[in-house]
């Protein structure tokens, strides 16, 4: 597969590590009432869609972006590509 | 033995006689031959024995498809099975043996499973070595595999090397026949970068095999012209012996480079190169396959497809046979007959299964239409075949044609579902094809030449369009539209004599039928039931006749039926192709320490930890074991001063404004509070709660931070790091690189360690107890003004540092430290030392840190800090994860003192059944303690904290030993921890 990386262009996916599911961005808060529950979703709970997946490829052997990449599970195709620290800033992650 | 069956023309060198070996005879053939042509030319039909039934066998096709002609290539390491003589080019001093028989090829002993044919049918091994149950592991598998298999391995390392390579281009096309080749001619001529790949070694494909003219040229004529023009292009690169035998996704192709399979001595090249091949589009231009047609005792020597015998013929100036007969349900069967005939060969009769046949006056044969072959005579090559009339008539070769199956594989490599053409009995390419994939040629059901060139040229202008290149004006060629009306024809009904689909497999009609009888009719199910499709040519010239017998058995079209998934790759790629350059100490890449070259100076053994070597002791004179190394340097550095690289472990430097507030976040204790000026040990968390990884961080200013990992998991940690700060906590100012690689840095540990280092760090540097404490750090220079790191840490639990100078000098202080040390006996110690002395002192490492483990297991559970956030902080809470009797991490010593303990032994209270539903933890880490005079053990027990002096039995049914251990604290040297203060 090639991942057309935001900043580097198209590179080859033997370049990046896979982790797994894009909402592993979305850390639950530590002090949330029911934090025990929220985490054990966070941790073991994923969506296996066939068909458009949002997920983290690292670049370990470039750049090293974590990059959520939009790709299709079915096909492969891939229809975005951006930097991680991006898609957290917009989905409102703070300090 | 003279050529008796080669005959004039063809495209071999006659100038170039080649002398080969086939089994013990010495034969000759000519330059440009294959290893078929020049067996076929010196009469030698037999060529090897089929895989269930020991039949003969003998060249069958004239290609990559061939199932028969498989054959061990050379000898000694290079000895390679399994190849087929059809794609092997012949070389002088060849030598090729063949396969499968026990005794002679002439006489093979296990023909004798021919005679029990009848017991052997499809699932016949399932029915039969089902009981006695016992019977299957030590008789009947064995007898069973001593009996199966083609070829043999030579069992020796492969002498030769392979190497891998990638390409980059505009348009790759696949197949340099009459569509592949004008494709690449209307690319190249419009600037495209292109790569034309073709697995034959001449290129031209199908047209170096017939009589067909093309712009009024002869078909090699053209193609050599062709090639030659784009040879002449610097945007074009021609691969031929390159089978490209896959397609992946976003356009990447694999091929098989064959670059001295084909030279008697390679000289030391690479013999074979694995090329990525990264295309924008490609244009598959794969050609058809020749398909037979199954009728009774179709599969003796002799008998071949008519298309490889008009190759053979044409191409190579070899004939099957003197008396060749031509068995065909469609048109093209004809031209073999006529292109045979035109040779000088006789063909003595022409057997169409059609009613109406092409009105073609073939010299000398005897044309019998709506008739089949139900029959052939012969044992080691055909001699008579007998007609559904009665008729038998003396041949010694059979040509025969069931229609031609477009090469629909690389459009299949993804989701692409081939769809049925009634006009041509055949799949063409459907469904969705690979990105960036056009289809070409006979490949897309274009069988004609006129329409192969046509479509070649039409395919690649519409790719270059796409690219945005202007396409240069190409005029497609004149050539013909030859006649290529086919019938629905799989099987000769009549047939009551065996008759092979899978000949490779030694698949039968009847195996077909009986999987149908028995309920096996999904097709994936037919082809594991009956094997067929699945030997090493995986069904190219049996998958769909069997299709089609299945459909007709279970009353169903073809298509209804459907195919099984051709999946990658296209033709069997050697292991060694795909390991290249990656074997023996080159497997994966090893990294060496800084002072490595003064330890192999100073007689270190090395051992491999993660990707690193490093050194696990030192031998000295008169040493007669590792162990009298080991407890040496572990005393020798307790009683005064030891030296080790510790560069493994991984380095990561974290600045920043925020890099206090990041380090809370990814350790479970607090860094924010740690002044500058120290070290403080630090744990972390996996995000469901379980230990992560260990480490030292220091704090080198008020936003500058070192951190150290083990050294498994330095590249892990780092990614997570990376992980927390782009993904987790986005905002923060904190920066992070690896500085494993940087400092060489090394531990000096024992009561001498201060005054060693004292003589090394420059002499404004105040390290004294009182100015540099336990856990202090800092800069200093060392030898005149070398920039180093000092850190007042212990492992070993003794007074101890490490040092860090940039990696260049590592070697020198190394040798430095060592020079230096001399006065107090300073000793270098390796792994297993460092390993001795931390068991010592308890201190946990990969073995107790195992991803089972939580902080509360290995006592530091007051490490999760409850006041902040931190990775792992809440999972870590869960009630399983934090009750009393949790397993703690305790010292373990064998009652018996002189008994040595076993790491993975578990433990089970004194009276208890040794069973898991007993268990009470297990043995982590053991090792012999120069310093007690015994062997200690750390470990994992119930309650353990609550239990210290109670002995408990430690079994290990693996080593069948058990004994009874005393559990006591993990410290045990120094337990108070006096030493490293001091």
């Amino acid at each position: 597969m090639i991942i057309n990386h935001p900043l580097l262009g198209p590179r080859d996916a033997a370049e990046f590590v896979y982790l797994g599911d894009a909402s592993l961005i979305d850390r639950p808060d530590w002090q949330a009432d029911d934090a025990m529950e929220q985490f054990h979703a966070y941790g073991y709970l994923r969506e296996n869609p066939a068909g458009e997946h949002k997920e983290l490829w690292y670049h370990e052997q470039g750049d090293r972006s974590w990059l959520v990449v939009t790709r299709n599970t079915l096909t492969h195709e891939i229809t975005a590509v951006e930097l991680a620290r991006d898609v957290a800033r917009a989905r409102g992650r703070d300090k | 033995m003279s050529q008796k069956n080669r005959i004039d023309g063809g495209l071999v060198n006659r100038e170039k006689s080649v002398k080969f070996r086939f089994n013990e005879k010495w034969l000759r053939g000519y330059e440009g031959d294959t290893l078929a042509s020049a067996l076929l030319a010196n009469g030698q039909l037999l060529v090897g024995r089929s895989f269930k039934y020991h039949r003969p066998r003998g060249v069958f096709t004239s290609g990559s498809e061939e199932p028969n002609a498989l054959v061990q290539l050379r000898d000694g390491a290079r000895q390679e099975p399994n190849t087929r003589a059809t794609m092997v080019e012949l070389f002088d001093g060849l030598y090729a043996t063949s396969q499968n028989h026990r005794g002679s090829l002439e006489h093979d002993l296990l023909a004798v499973n021919d005679l029990l044919s009848p017991f052997l049918s499809a699932g016949f091994y399932y029915k039969t070595f089902m009981w006695p149950k016992a019977f299957w592991e030590k008789l009947y598998e064995p007898i069973i595999r001593s009996a199966a298999g083609l070829g043999k391995l030579s069992m020796l390392p492969d002498a030769d090397s392979y190497d891998k390579g990638f390409l980059h281009c505009d348009l790759l096309v696949i197949g340099a026949g009459p569509s592949g080749l004008m494709a690449a001619l209307t690319a190249g001529r419009s600037g495209a970068r292109v790569i034309l790949a073709d697995e034959d070694f001449r290129m031209g494909g199908r047209l170096n095999s017939e009589t067909l003219e093309v712009a009024g040229q002869s078909g090699p004529d053209w193609a050599n012209n062709a090639v030659a023009e784009l040879r002449s292009m610097d945007n074009v690169r021609l691969m031929s012996r390159t089978t490209v035998y896959g397609a992946y996704d976003h356009g990447i192709y694999g091929a098989l480079e064959r670059r001295t399979d084909h030279i008697a001595d390679g000289a030391g090249k690479p013999r074979q190169v694995l090329w990525r091949l990264y295309s924008k589009r490609a244009v598959l231009a794969a050609g058809a396959t020749e398909r037979p047609i199954a009728f009774g005792n179709n599969d003796r020597p002799g008998v071949m497809l008519a298309g490889a015998a008009r190759s053979y013929s044409n191409r190579f100036g070899v004939t099957p046979g003197q008396e060749v007969a031509v068995f065909t349900n469609n048109d093209d069967g004809w031209r073999t007959a006529q292109d045979l005939v035109a040779k000088g060969v006789h063909i003595p009769a022409i057997i169409d299964s059609r009613d109406s046949v092409p009105d073609i006056k073939i010299d000398g044969a005897k044309v019998y239409t709506d008739t089949a072959v139900m029959d052939t005579i012969g044992r080691k090559g055909v001699k008579a075949i007998t007609l559904t009339n009665g008729k038998v008539i003396p041949v010694d070769a059979l040509a025969v044609s069931g229609g031609w199956n477009p090469n629909v594989h690389l459009t299949c490599h993804q989701r692409g579902r081939p769809e049925w053409r009634d006009d041509l009995c055949a799949f063409v390419p459907g469904g969705d094809l690979p990105v960036g994939m056009a289809v070409a040629g006979a490949a897309n059901g274009a069988l004609t030449l006129a329409a192969a060139l046509a479509e070649g040229h039409a395919q690649a202008a519409v790719q270059l369009k796409d690219l945005g290149f202007k396409v240069a004006k190409s005029d497609v060629p004149e050539a013909e539209d030859e006649p290529r009306n086919c019938a629905a024809f799989w099987h000769v009904a009549e047939s009551k004599k065996r008759a092979w689909v899978d000949l490779q497999n030694d698949v039968t009609v009847k195996d077909i039928k009986l999987a149908n009888t028995e309920g096996f009719r999904s097709v994936e199910l037919l082809k594991r039931y009956t094997t067929m499709g699945m030997a090493t040519d995986q069904g190219k010239t049996s998958n769909i006749a069997g299709l089609a017998i299945l459909a007709e058995e279970a009353g169903k079209s073809v298509p209804e039926v459907g195919t099984t998934i051709f999946r990658p790759p296209y033709t069997p790629v050697p292991i060694g192709a795909f390991a290249g350059r990656s074997r023996g100490k080159d497997f994966r890449p090893y990294r060496l320490t800084p002072s490595h070259k003064w330890a192999e100076e100073y007689g270190a053994s090395f051992v491999t930890v993660g990707n690193w070597l490093r050194a696990e002791w030192y031998t000295r004179d008169g040493e007669k074991g590792w162990r009298d190394s080991v407890d040496r340097e572990a005393q020798m550095t307790r009683e005064s001063v030891g030296i080790c690289d510790v560069t493994t472990l991984g380095k990561i430097d974290i600045q920043g404004k925020d890099a206090a507030a990041f380090l809370d976040k990814v350790y479970s204790n607090t860094f924010s509070t740690l002044p500058v000026g120290k070290v403080r040990y630090g744990l972390m968390l996996r995000e469901d709660g379980i230990c992560y990884d260990d480490g030292t961080t220091a704090r080198m200013g008020e936003n500058h931070y070192v951190m150290t990992t083990t050294t498994a998991n330095a590249v892990l940690v780092f990614r997570r790091l990376e992980f927390a700060r782009q993904c987790l906590w986005p905002n923060m100012d904190v920066h992070l690189i690896s500085t494993t690689d940087g400092w060489a840095q090394f531990a000096v540990a024992g009561p001498k360690s201060r005054d060693l280092l004292r003589k090394v760090i420059d002499a404004e540097h105040d390290i004294s107890n009182e100015a540099f404490p336990f856990m202090a750090c800092g800069h200093v220079t060392v030898c005149g003004g070398i920039p180093a790191r000092l850190f007042r840490i212990s492992f070993s639990g003794e007074l101890a540092y490490e040092i860090a100078v940039p990696a260049r000098y590592g070697n020198s202080m190394m040798a430095v430290l060592n020079e230096a040390g001399a006065e107090f006996d300073a000793v270098p110690y390796g792994t297993e030392a460092l390993g001795v002395m931390r068991i010592e002192k308890g201190h946990a490492t990969g073995n107790e840190l195992n991803g089972q483990t939580t902080a509360l297991n290995i006592g530091l559970g007051k490490m999760v800090s409850q006041k902040k956030e931190c990775i792992g902080q809440v999972l870590s809470q869960r009630p399983e994860m934090i009750r009393d009797d949790a397993i703690k991490l305790m010292g373990f010593r064998p009652v018996d003192r002189s008994r040595k303990l076993i790491a993975g032994a578990h433990f089970l209270n004194k009276n208890d059944p040794a069973d898991m539903a007993h268990d009470q933890g297990w043995m982590t880490s053991v090792a012999y303690s120069p310093n007690l005079g015994h062997h200690i053990g750390l470990g994992f027990i119930k309650h353990g904290d609550a239990r210290k002096g109670e002995i408990v039995r430690a079994v290990s049914p693996v080593h069948g030993v058990a004994m009874d251990v005393e559990i006591v604290s993990a410290h045990f040297v120094d337990p108070e921890g006096e030493r490293l203060r001091g």
